[in-house]
C-alpha cells in the first residue's frame, strides 16, 4: 500500500494551540517536508520569534532558539557565524519583522547574510489580540485603529519584499500565499528554494507568506482564505522578486 | 447612591485618568497583559484631539516621548516587563535630560519572555533606576482600580513638578481587574515650561541635552540630581498602614500582594496574631523611615512580593538590622492566596513573636 | 456578608460578562465590589474564569482561595473548582453539559440545565444568564431588579434590544431552582 499522507519527520506529533482555520499549522508543514526533503535535519537550528509562532519550537523537530521581539535576525546571524555548515532559519511574523525588527532583518539581509527567513504576513499583531501592524491594509480596522487605519496618521502598509529586493545582498526573495491547494504548493517550491539557497551556500533568503488570523478578523477559516484573496493579495502581490541574486 | 461610579479594568482606568489629567500625547506598542490601555487610547485620544501614535517599537515609543516631553507636552507610555526593558535608553536619557514624563509598566513575568501573567519582579528596575547612570524615576505602586486612577493623576503633577519621569507600577492582575472607580475632580494643570524647545521666539535658545563631556559639568549636573532625589525622598513619600499600630508581626508589601496581605492579616487577627500591613504607595522614594519606626515596636518583618526578593532589600535597610526581616514571594506569575500568606504570617509569629 | 464567586466555563460561554453583570449589579446596590478574569494570549481554546467579590467592607484580596460559590459552566471548570469551595459553599453547576455528580458531601449543589434552558429561549448563548439566576436565587447575593441596570451598564449599546432575551433567562433560572 501506497501511503500518501504522512507526517514528515521534522514535523512534531502533537496538536498546536494555533486557532481553528490558522495558516501557521500550514507554513510549518511546509517547512518541515523542506528539511525533510533537504535531509538538513541533523544541521537545522530554528530561530523563533515573538509573535503567535513562538512555541514553533514545539512543532519542528530541529534544534532552535528562542529570540526577543524583532530580533531572530540578528540571532540567526550569533549562530550561523559560530556555526558556518549549519542550516539557520528564522520564522517570523509581520510585527516582529516588519516593525520592531526592521533594523535587524534590513541589516541582516544587506550583509547576505547566510541564513533563510520565513516572514508571515497576517496584517496584524495576532498573539496580542489583533492590533495595527505595519502591514494592516488601508482602512483595515483593528483593535488600534478602530476607524480603520489612517494613511494620515499609520502611514502605508510596508511591502517588505519589494522593500528588501532593492538590496544586493538577497540571493532570493518571493511572495506566496497558502490560501488555496494551488498557492500552497507555490508556497513550498518558493521554502524549498529558501532553503536550498542556503544549503548551496547562496546567501540570504526571505520568502514572505500571506497568511490568516481568522480570530483577530473575525472571520470564519473559509471567509479568512477568501479575504486574503480579495484583500491581501491585490496590495501585496504573488511574485519571485529575486533569484540567485537577480532581480525579476 | 452610585454616584458618578463606574466598573474599568485597571487599564482602562489609567487611560481615562491620563486623560482627564491632560495628558496630549501618548505612544505605545501592544503588549501583554498592558494592552486595553493602547485600545482604549486608540479610540478616546482622537475624540478629545490628542495624539495616539502605535510606535514601530517600546525604543521608538520612549524616544518619542523624549522628543514630545522636551517640547513641553503632557506625554505617556505603557508597555510591561520586556518592552520596559527596551525603553530603558531612552528613560535614562529622559532623566538625564530631566523631562517630565509618565510611564507605565504592567509587570508580567521574567526574565527573557517569561511569561503574561502577573509578577512584581520588576521592582528593581523601577526603584533603583533601570538604565545607566546615577538617576531615580519616582515610583507608584497602585493597589486598586480606584489608585490607578489617583496616582496616574498624581504622576503627571509629580512628573511636572520635579521634571522628572515617573513611573506607575501596577501588575497584570490590577491591570486586568475591574473595580468601582470615581474620578472625581482631577484637573489638568500643566505648569508653563520655559525650558521647552518651542522655538526660540525671541528668548535665548533652549537644549535638551544630557551630554557633558567636561567631567567636572557631568559631576555638578549629577549632584544637582541627586539633590533632587533628596527633595523628594523629603516629601513624596507615600505609604498607607492598616493595623500597624499594635503589630507585632508587620507584613511590608506593595500592589496586589498587599491586598492580599490585607486578607491574611484579618485572617491572622481572627486567630489572635497581632499583624499588621505597611503598604509603600511610592516606591521611590521608599517609606524608610515609617519602617524604621514601626521596628521600634513591632519584633519581625515579613516581605510579602510577587518577586523571588527584591523590595525586601529595601526593608532590610529601613529595619538596619534591628529586627528580623522575612521574605516570602511566588514568582512567574503564580499569586500567593490569601490562605497561603496567612499560614506564612502563622509561623513567623510562632516563631517570632512569641520569643 | 461577603459572597466570593469563581464562574468558570469555556471561553466563549459567557463567564467573563456573567461575572461583570453580578459586579456591576452589586456595585449599583452600593457594595463593595471586585472582578478579576483569567486572562491568556489571544489564540483560542480553553477554558476562561472570573473571580467576583462581593462585600459589605473594603475588598482585601480580589484573589480567592476559597470561594463561597462556584459557577460551573462545563465539566473542566467543575473538576478545577469544586475542591476549592468554603466547606458549606454552594456549586451551582450547568447540567445540560456535566453529567457527573458532585464529589463533596460538605457542600450545597445546585443543578441547572442552563445551556437547555437557554436554547429553549431562542439561544444559546443565554446559558451564562441562566446561571446568573440561579445563583442569585440561592443566594439573594443582589436584588433581581439590579440586574436590568447592570445588563444596561455592561452590554453595549447595539446589544441592549437583547435585554429582555437575557431578563428571561435570568428569570428561568430563577425559576428552575426555587
Ligand atoms: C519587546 C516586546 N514587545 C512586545 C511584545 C508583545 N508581543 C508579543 S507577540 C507580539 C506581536 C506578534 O505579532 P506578529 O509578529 O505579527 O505575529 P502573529 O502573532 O500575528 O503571528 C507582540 C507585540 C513582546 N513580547 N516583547
Ligand atoms: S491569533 Fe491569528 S495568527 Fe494567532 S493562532 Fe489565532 S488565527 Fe493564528
Amino acid at each position: 500500500m501506497k501511503v500518501v499522507f504522512e507526517r514528515p519527520q521534522a514535523l512534531s506529533d502533537v496538536t498546536t494551540h494555533y486557532c481553528p482555520g490558522c495558516t501557521h499549522g500550514i507554513i510549518h508543514r511546509l517547512v518541515a517536508e523542506t528539511i525533510d526533503e533537504l535531509g538538513i535535519l541533523e544541521r537545522t537550528i530554528g530561530v523563533a520569534s515573538v509573535g503567535c509562532s513562538v512555541l514553533a519550537y514545539d512543532y519542528l523537530e530541529c534544534d532552535w532558539q528562542q529570540a526577543a521581539h524583532g530580533r531572530a535576525p540578528a540571532v540567526a546571524t550569533g549562530i550561523k557565524r559560530a556555526l558556518p555548515d549549519s542550516i539557520v532559519f528564522t520564522y517570523q511574523g509581520d510585527g516582529d519583522l516588519a516593525s520592531i525588527g526592521t533594523a535587524e532583518i534590513i541589516h541582516a539581509a544587506n550583509r547576505g547574510e547566510a541564513i533563510t527567513v520565513i516572514y508571515v504576513n497576517n496584517t496584524n499583531y495576532g498573539m496580542t489580540g489583533g492590533q495595527m501592524a505595519p502591514t494592516t491594509l488601508v482602512g483595515q480596522v483593528t483593535t488600534t485603529s478602530p476607524r480603520g487605519r489612517d494613511t494620515k496618521e499609520a502611514g502605508y502598509p510596508l511591502r517588505m519584499a519589494e522593500m528588501l529586493a532593492t538590496l544586493k545582498g538577497v540571493n532570493y526573495l518571493a511572495r506566496v500565499a497558502v490560501n488555496s491547494p494551488a498557492n500552497i504548493m507555490k508556497a513550498k517550491r518558493a521554502i524549498k528554494q529558501a532553503f536550498t539557497v542556503q544549503v548551496e551556500d547562496g546567501g540570504f533568503a526571505l520568502v514572505e507568506v500571506l497568511s490568516t488570523c481568522p480570530t483577530n478578523w473575525r472571520l470564519d477559516p473559509v471567509e479568512a482564505l477568501k479575504w486574503l484573496d480579495d484583500n491581501m493579495i491585490p496590495y501585496y502581490p504573488l511574485a519571485e522578486f529575486k533569484v540567485s541574486g537577480e532581480v525579476k | 447612591m452610585l454616584g458618578d461610579k463606574v466598573l474599568m479594568v485597571g487599564n482602562e482606568a489609567i487611560g481615562e485618568a491620563a486623560i482627564r489629567a491632560g495628558c496630549q500625547l501618548y505612544f505605545a506598542y501592544p503588549i501583554t497583559p498592558q494592552s486595553e490601555l493602547p485600545q482604549l487610547l486608540a479610540r478616546r485620544m482622537p475624540e478629545e484631539g490628542r495624539v495616539f501614535l502605535q510606535a514601530e517599537s517600546e525604543v521608538a515609543a520612549i524616544n518619542i516621548v523624549y522628543g514630545a516631553a522636551g517640547a513641553g507636552a503632557r506625554v505617556m507610555t505603557s508597555s510591561s516587563s520586556p518592552g520596559i526593558s527596551l525603553k530603558q535608553e531612552g528613560i535614562s536619557y529622559i532623566a538625564g535630560a530631566e523631562l517630565p514624563c509618565v510611564i507605565v509598566n504592567i509587570v508580567r513575568g521574567g526574565p527573557g519572555l517569561g511569561g503574561i501573567q502577573p509578577a512584581q519582579s520588576d521592582y528593581f528596575q523601577a526603584t533603583k533606576g533601570g538604565g545607566h547612570g546615577d538617576y531615580r524615576l519616582i515610583v507608584l505602586a497602585p493597589a486598586s482600580v480606584q489608585e490607578m486612577v489617583d496616582l496616574t493623576a498624581l504622576a503627571f503633577d509629580l512628573a511636572d513638578k520635579y521634571r522628572n519621569p515617573v513611573m506607575v507600577l501596577g501588575d497584570g492582575t490590577l491591570g486586568q481587574m475591574m473595580e468601582p472607580v470615581e474620578f472625581g475632580d482631577i484637573k489638568a494643570e500643566i505648569p508653563s515650561k520655559p525650558w521647552a524647545t518651542t522655538g526660540r521666539k525671541g528668548r535665548a535658545r533652549n537644549v535638551i541635552n544630557s551630554l557633558y563631556l567636561d567631567p567636572n559639568k557631568l559631576e555638578e549636573h549629577n549632584w544637582h540630581l541627586q539633590a533632587k532625589y533628596r527633595r523628594i525622598e523629603g516629601a513624596e513619600v507615600r505609604y498607607d498602614s492598616f493595623n500597624l499600630a499594635d503589630a507585632q508581626l508587620v507584613v511590608v508589601a506593595y500592589g496586589i500582594s498587599a491586598r492580599i496581605a490585607r486578607t491574611a492579616i484579618e485572617m491572622a487577627r481572627a486567630d489572635g496574631i497581632a499583624a499588621g500591613l505597611l503598604r509603600p504607595i511610592t516606591l521611590f522614594p521608599f517609606p524608610t523611615g515609617a519602617i524604621a519606626q514601626a521596628a521600634e515596636k513591632a519584633a519581625a518583618f515579613l516581605s510579602l512580593e510577587l518577586s523571588a526578593g527584591q523590595m525586601v532589600e529595601d526593608v532590610r535597610l529601613a529595619v538596619n538590622g534591628r529586627r528580623p526581616v522575612h521574605f516570602y514571594g511566588r514568582t512567574g506569575g503564580i499569586i500567593p492566596t490569601p490562605q497561603e500568606v496567612y499560614e506564612e504570617i502563622k509561623k513567623l509569629a510562632g516563631e517570632e513573636v512569641a520569643k | 456578608m461577603k459572597h466570593e464567586v469563581i464562574v468558570a466555563g469555556f471561553g466563549g460561554q459567557g463567564v467573563l460578562l456573567l461575572g461583570q453583570v453580578l459586579a456591576y449589579a452589586g456595585m449599583v446596590e452600593g457594595k463593595e465590589v471586585s472582578w478579576l478574569p483569567s486572562y491568556g494570549p489571544e489564540m483560542r481554546g480553553g477554558t476562561a474564569n472570573c473571580t467576583v467579590v462581593l462585600s459589605d467592607t473594603e475588598i482585601g484580596s480580589p484573589v480567592v482561595s476559597q470561594p463561597s460559590c462556584v459557577i460551573a459552566l462545563n465539566l473542566p471548570s467543575m473538576e478545577k473548582f469544586e475542591p476549592m469551595l468554603k466547606p458549606g459553599g454552594r456549586l451551582i453547576i450547568n447540567t445540560s453539559l456535566i453529567d457527573k455528580k458532585a464529589e463533596r458531601a460538605d457542600i450545597e449543589v445546585v443543578e441547572v440545565p442552563a445551556t437547555e434552558i437557554a436554547n429553549e429561549l431562542g439561544s444559546g448563548r443565554v446559558a451564562n444568564m441562566v446561571a446568573l439566576g440561579a445563583f442569585v436565587q440561592q443566594t439573594k447575593a443582589v436584588d433581581f431588579t439590579t440586574l436590568e441596570e447592570a445588563l444596561k451598564k455592561v452590554l453595549p449599546q447595539r446589544r441592549h434590544e437583547l435585554i429582555p432575551l437575557n431578563l428571561q433567562a435570568i428569570q428561568r433560572g430563577a425559576e428552575e431552582t426555587k
